[in-house]
């Protein structure tokens, strides 16, 4: 194994045989590896043993803060700052501008949601290796791949090909950094 | 799909001779004619990477032409003032509020195909969910132009929003029209969110495919590096579902809001308490009569009819169909109400609306959105393509006409009869209006051409080739046995 290796990628034929190969992938111990897909397998995140999302944490962070925005601003402009008479009606209550608290509560729990997915995802990314295998182009297409990296404490060249070949992948080869 | 193989299959557990399962109809396929992953690619790709047809560069002229109209009814107006417009006392909301809350309906129904039927699980929605996106954010945008004018000085229409200015003088919450504000800017803002989030995969397929450097350079950027990886596509269905359930509660009150605009005034005709769940379901049935409007002409001119087929043309008119009875409900209970509160300006209002010097435009009302809708409980008629597009025009147009009869004869017909008076639009009024809708058009039209029109991934995603227990050689299988027999086939999956 050289310097430059990043991986050995693999394909499979379809999202079942993939699907199939992840649970073996994952009980042989591989921590530092992916798969990659032309459109969401469900439960293929279950085969591969990663755990659950944490997007819904940033969003509910957004939309306790967008609720909170809404009740400071609204109190600070129309209770506090500049009381406005309105009927004789308290200056400042959580009825009035409700609809106000509940756009903002949406509003951020929705920037949660997007800019969270990003983070997580670390994205945008200029360039990543797997794009310098020229067969990856085709995993928008209909190409379902697996990368074991060669950082994985458990890869070795030879062994991680043979079990590669065994669950069923061809077109196994190598990618550089 | 047959059942008769599956009661012979040998691995069929014995279970089911006993409790006989009810048999069920298959599903309708939502890809015809049993298309693999690299024909979906294909064809949508090949609708942005082709030259661009003939009749797309008509229509663009067309519509671009028909936009300045949009351009010179608005510079006409700040160059001279609201009076431009046939806004006069005491109608002083006429077609710049019945077009504002016309186009922001339309806006509805992109959001109840992507966000509503994404967590009702309908699938058929992959199929026209970002089209119906692309036209939720075109039609809020032409909505928005026109509140922002009626302002009259434009140019502080930022006041509108909560910044500090020198006369220190903050917006009032406790007005509708500044819940608005807040309510379309950020329905505007999740739309845009929830589309582009939508498209990044497929983003990333235009950017695999592109050959000319401009188009590697274009889409990459706009991919921001996409790769199709389960680790990202887990973070992003989740961050996807999630903007699902927080458009949903999100469109119902955009919808609320807009109607709180008449709601909360005391005029006879607007005061009332069914407004919010009325406006909102008019909102979903004018946006699915646009969708049609939109999809039906595109489904043919770029030959789409394996994709969007007859059954998601058949949901769609069921929903015109149900939405459409909704709101001939609300005319009727409206009319009940009017007459058991006992208020007679109220029973006036309404008696003045179906007979009085607006009742041309209430039987428009009548017949295009309660009676036309009504055909489509007969089958022959949903799979008329030409019909259901005549009578998605009808709706469309009803549905203008129900604004104005809203909003128009309630305020030219109000208390005072000295204070009567009968409104017409004037010409920058129909013209600014037309406008919007080329300017509707022509971003449209960029859109068909330079982005995804249908979703590449979500539509290969409903496939039964995408379902990880399937595999090629139980197609044609029913389900249940399928699942019977699947631990054989993990356990063959390592010689196979």
């Amino acid at each position: 194994m050289s310097e430059n290796t990043f991986g050995l990628m693999a394909e499979f034929k379809s999202a079942h045989d993939i699907f199939e190969a992840s649970a073996k992938l994952r009980d042989a111990g591989f921590k530092k590896w992916d798969t990659f897909t032309p459109f969401p397998v469900h439960g293929l995140e279950k085969q591969m043993g990663i755990g659950r999302s944490h997007v819904p944490w940033i969003v509910l962070a957004g939309g306790i803060s967008g609720f909170t925005t809404g009740a400071l601003i609204t109190w600070f402009m129309n209770g506090h700052d500049y009381p406005l008479v309105v009927g004789g009606k308290p200056f400042w209550s959580m009825i009035y501008p409700f609809p106000v608290m509940y756009e903002l509560t949406i509003l951020f729990s929705a920037f949660g949601a997007f800019f969270g997915q990003f983070l997580l995802n670390r994205l945008p990314q200029h360039h990543h290796a797997v794009f310098n295998s020229e067969q990856f182009e085709r995993c928008s297409d209909n190409a379902f791949f697996v990368v074991i990296e060669a950082a994985d404490p458990l890869y070795n060249e030879p062994q991680t090909r043979a079990l590669l070949e065994q669950v069923g992948a061809f077109n196994i080869h190598l990618v550089n950094k | 799909m047959s059942h008769a193989a599956d009661h012979s299959a040998p691995d069929r557990p014995a279970v089911l001779a006993k409790v006989q399962p009810l048999k069920v109809l298959p599903r309708k396929p939502l890809v015809l004619n049993n298309r693999d992953f690299h024909w979906i690619t294909e064809k949508i790709c090949r609708i942005v990477e082709d030259p661009a047809p003939t009749w797309w560069w008509v229509c663009f002229f067309v519509s671009a032409g028909l936009a300045t109209f949009l351009g010179f009814g608005l510079l006409w107006l700040v160059s001279t003032g609201v009076g431009v417009w046939g806004l006069r006392p005491p109608t002083f909301w006429g077609w710049d509020i019945v077009n504002f809350v016309w186009w922001i309906g339309i806006g509805h129904a992109g959001t109840l195909i992507s966000a509503v039927l994404c967590l009702l699980r309908q699938k058929w929605r992959t199929a026209i969910n970002r089209a119906s996106e692309a036209m939720t954010i075109f039609a809020v945008m032409c909505a928005g132009i026109f509140p922002l004018f009626h302002v009259g000085r434009v140019w502080f229409a930022w006041w509108l929003f909560p910044i500090p200015v020198s006369q220190a003088i903050w917006p009032n919450f406790r007005s509708p029209l500044e819940w608005d504000v807040f309510a379309v800017s950020t329905y505007f803002t999740v739309s845009v969110l929830f589309w582009y989030m939508g498209m990044l995969p497929d983003l990333g397929t235009l950017r695999d495919r592109a050959v000319k450097t401009w188009r590697k350079y274009f889409y990459g950027a706009l991919a921001l590096g996409w790769r199709n990886s389960t680790r990202h596509w887990r973070n992003y269905e989740m961050a996807y579902l999630i903007l699902a359930g927080l458009s949903t509660p999100l469109v119902l009150s955009v919808h609320t809001i807009v109607s709180f605009d008449f709601a909360s005034a005391i005029v006879p005709g607007w005061h009332t308490t069914i407004f919010p769940p009325y406006f909102v379901a008019g909102a979903i049935f004018s946006g699915f009569a646009m969708v049609l409007t939109l999809v039906l002409p595109l489904r043919s001119m770029f030959k789409l009819h394996e994709l969007i087929t007859q059954h998601h043309i058949d949901c769609m008119c069921k929903i015109i169909l149900a939405t459409g009875s909704m709101v001939g409900y609300a005319y009727a209970m409206e009319f009940f109400i009017a007459w058991y509160s006992g208020n007679i300006y109220e029973a006036f209002t309404f008696i003045n609306r179906a007979f009085g010097q607006y009742a041309w435009a209430y039987w428009i009302m009548i017949s295009c959105n309660v009676i036309s809708p009504q055909l489509f409980w007969f089958r022959g008629v949903r799979s008329n393509t030409a019909l259901v597009f005549v009578i998605c025009l009808f709706v469309n147009c009803g549905m203008w006409f129900e604004r104005f009869v809203i909003t128009v004869t309630s305020l030219a017909n109000d208390f005072l009869p000295s204070a009567w008076g009968y409104y017409s639009p004037s010409i920058t009024d129909i013209f600014t209006f037309f406008g919007t809708m080329g300017f509707f058009s022509m971003l449209f039209l960029l859109f068909v051409r330079f982005l995804p029109m249908l979703p590449i991934a979500e539509i290969k995603h409903v496939t039964q080739a995408a379902d990880p227990h399937f595999h090629p050689d139980d197609a044609g299988h029913e389900r249940s046995a399928h699942s019977a027999a699947r631990p054989m086939a993990v356990a063959e999956g390592g010689h196979r």
